[in-house]
């Protein structure tokens, strides 16, 4: 997994409630058997005004242009700004992958849904949870400001705006760590092997009739 | 000190390890896997060197690029049955308990097959690549949905890195009325908390009403339990939990099966525990719902109006319901009794149990589909369910009522393999999710109950099945 550590990135503000998993990555995409190539595919439905289809070379399609990632401004953008319950619905993968495909580090939301929110942190995205009244304000200057950047610093959990004020944000001291050192959490389970395999000889002794071949 | 929640008590018989800040390794009892979220997760296996720590945990099915007919044709889009292809490699590289290729006489939705053959067992913890992986919890196991990387972290170590989630009761008590089921008990739920109002919560559900559920009910409730937001739906086992399994392939035998039956009797919420937030609703006052946006809280009973933006005060709220009539086509004010529709689909992991085409069966019995409706169809949820239903004659009620009688798969729920709404095209569905081009681009999609949509089926727009019936 990539390390993620700072980030002076240009913001992209997507100001709609509920954005689902089938808006972020629509399902023709999810036949892919690979980890890779989703960015250009990323919010495909409003993107673009035809209809993808996977392996398709999305530089000649016809673009959305009132869609907010076609607009010149937010080209390169790495700080997605969202709104209430973001990446609510299934529990696809690729729709983190897409999402770092295309260049975001950061995204900065008042709510996440779970699933969503887990699946980033395996992938060096970090999802920031910010009060309403915060996120309010951010869309409004980086809506106001062409060139809008936010510093994003995950050792002091701090986001600084272009103002010099700033926010904290909550992370787990374990999110923190893995992300902050780009770990490999298969790896780090392994370590401790031993103890798993104790668990489950005490659990198949309780419940003989789970482990059934 | 307080009694303890189910959840609690699931969580805590799996806990390998805590680290200081909360963060456990859980021991995952069962894997459930299918062909989509899974590819990458066993490359990355293989691109580690590492082997599944226990293969016998995994029961495996393509379900969702599956199609719905013609098998003898197989897969005809490449990319579909090299996905379907990829999953039959895998299984027989890594090894499974239990693995239904395509058109094998078993094969079907996953969250369908798991508690039918027995593999899905009260007290597990289930996981799955797949959000309505909450079905389980129908059976009093922790399940729920993961992601891709998680799924090889299970494969590899058996457990999962997690935190525990807040708790929360929904209580239904009192008496459901004649033609309202637990599909309309589920939308009407996520119409009172939101899509985001089980976010961070485990919920268990409780009262009269789910008791008075059959497994399937309890299954399409858990099922539905992620469009509330929470990942996990629980319901405590009980005698009808005991009696769905008994004799089951998978569900344990002899001595084992009283030991089990003895250990899934204590796994109930202590009479004195303590939710983080509690939900009552009466069963009398749920109607069937039928959804009229595109997310699930956007859920009315069948007797009401399409809304009214200009009458929203919140201007957040404003905006989503004007986004949701201009992509679904209504006029605010319609009543919802007045829509037609172009197609029917009775299906999904939600409803496509054979409870669930029993009561869409016995409103279409002797009718017949209504003219401006283009398609309508019913995909049982697994070969086993087809064939029962068969054997009941459900499916010459269906066909001789003018629907289509498909093989089994996940189908137009997410429209992964051919079966796909047209643009603009309404759709009475029986699924789970109503976002934008959910079942195709442009289609438009209305969340009901089985019984709901066979009598949309049969009027060519929605009607309330009470009056029906």
């Amino acid at each position: 997994m990539k390390a993620f550590t700072q980030l002076n990135g240009l913001v992209c503000p997507l100001d709609r409630a509920n954005v689902d998993t089938d808006a972020i990555i629509p399902k023709q995409f999810l036949k892919s058997i690979k980890r890779s190539g989703f960015g250009p595919y990323l919010f495909d439905e409003w993107r673009y005004t035809n209809y993808g289809e996977p392996g398709m070379d999305c530089s000649t399609r016809p673009l959305n242009k009132d869609f907010v990632l076609n607009q010149p401004r937010y080209q390169c953008a790495q700080v997605l700004l969202a709104c209430d319950n973001f990446g609510c619905g299934s529990s696809r993968e690729h729709a983190p992958w897409a999402i770092e495909d295309q260049g975001f580090r950061v995204i900065i939301a008042p709510s996440f849904a779970d699933i969503f929110f887990n699946n980033c942190f395996k992938n060096g995205i970090l999802p920031i949870v910010a009060d309403v009244a915060v996120v309010d304000r951010l869309f409004e200057e980086c809506q106001a400001n062409e060139g809008y950047k936010l510093n994003v610093d995950l050792p002091s959990q701090t986001v600084t705006l272009p103002s010099g004020d700033s926010f904290k944000f909550e992370i787990t001291p374990t999110r923190k760590h893995n992300l902050l050192n780009g770990l490999d959490e298969i790896g780090l389970t392994l370590q401790h092997a031993d103890e798993i395999k104790a668990f489950e000889q005490k659990h198949k002794a309780a419940q003989p009739w789970l482990f059934a071949q | 000190m307080a009694g303890k929640t189910l959840y609690d008590k699931l969580w805590e018989s799996h806990v390998v390890r805590e680290e200081s800040d909360g963060t456990c390794l859980l021991y995952i009892d069962r894997h459930l896997v299918h062909e989509v979220t899974s590819p990458q997760a066993f490359e990355g296996m293989r691109l580690a060197g590492r082997k599944p720590w226990r293969s016998t945990s995994i029961v495996a099915n393509p379900d969702h690029n599956t199609p719905t007919k013609d098998w003898d044709k197989g897969i005809e889009d490449p990319i579909s049955r090299l996905q379907v292809e990829t999953l039959d490699n895998n299984i027989k590289e890594f090894g499974a308990l239990v693995y239904f290729p395509f058109k094998d006489s078993h094969q079907g939705i996953i969250h369908v097959i798991g508690p039918e053959n027995g593999t899905t067992l009260p007290g597990m913890t289930v996981v799955c690549g797949d959000s309505h992986t909450s079905t389980h919890g129908a059976f009093g196991a922790l399940a729920h949905g993961i992601g891709t990387s998680e799924v090889e972290h299970v494969m590899a170590t058996q457990t999962l890195v997690a935190k525990k989630s807040k708790r929360m009761l929904v209580k239904v008590d009192g008496k459901l009325g004649k033609g309202v089921t637990a599909k309309d008990v589920a939308l009407a739920i996520i119409g009172r908390i939101g899509t985001a109002g089980g976010t961070g919560y485990a919920i268990e559900f409780g009262g009269e009403v789910i008791r008075g559920f059959s497994m399937e009910g309890r299954m399409t409730l858990c099922n539905m339990a992620i469009e509330a937001g929470a990942r996990a739906g629980i319901v405590a086992p009980d005698e009808k939990t005991i009696a769905y399994l008994k004799g089951r392939q998978h569900a344990p035998k002899g001595e084992n099966w009283d030991k089990a039956v003895a250990y899934w009797n204590t796994l109930k919420s202590d009479a004195d525990a303590q939710f983080d937030a509690v939900i009552e609703m009466r069963g009398e006052e749920i109607e069937p719902q039928v959804t009229w946006g595109t997310s699930p809280e956007q859920v009315l009973p069948i007797g009401a109006r399409v809304p009214n933006p200009a009458k929203e005060a919140d201007a957040t709220k404003r905006t989503s319901i004007e986004n949701a009539l201009k992509y679904m086509g209504l006029q605010a004010d319609t009543p919802i009794e007045q829509i037609q529709i172009d197609k029917v689909f009775i299906g999904s992991c939600t409803n496509s149990r054979i409870e669930d085409l029993r009561a869409a069966a016995s409103v279409a019995k002797g009718k017949k589909v209504a003219g401006n409706v283009k398609l309508a169809m019913v995909v049982p949820g697994s070969g086993v369910v087809k064939r029962q239903a068969e054997e009941e004659g459900l499916d010459k009620i269906f066909i001789a009522a003018g629907f289509e009688w498909r093989e089994p798969g996940c189908s137009m729920c997410l429209a992964m393999n051919s079966d796909r709404l047209s643009p603009g095209e309404r759709c009475a569905s029986t699924s789970n999710r109503n976002f934008e081009g959910r079942q195709g681009p442009g289609g438009r999609t209305h969340l009901v109950s089985p019984e709901m949509a066979a009598a949309a089926a049969i009027a060519g727009h929605f009607v309330d099945v009470r009056q029906v019936q």
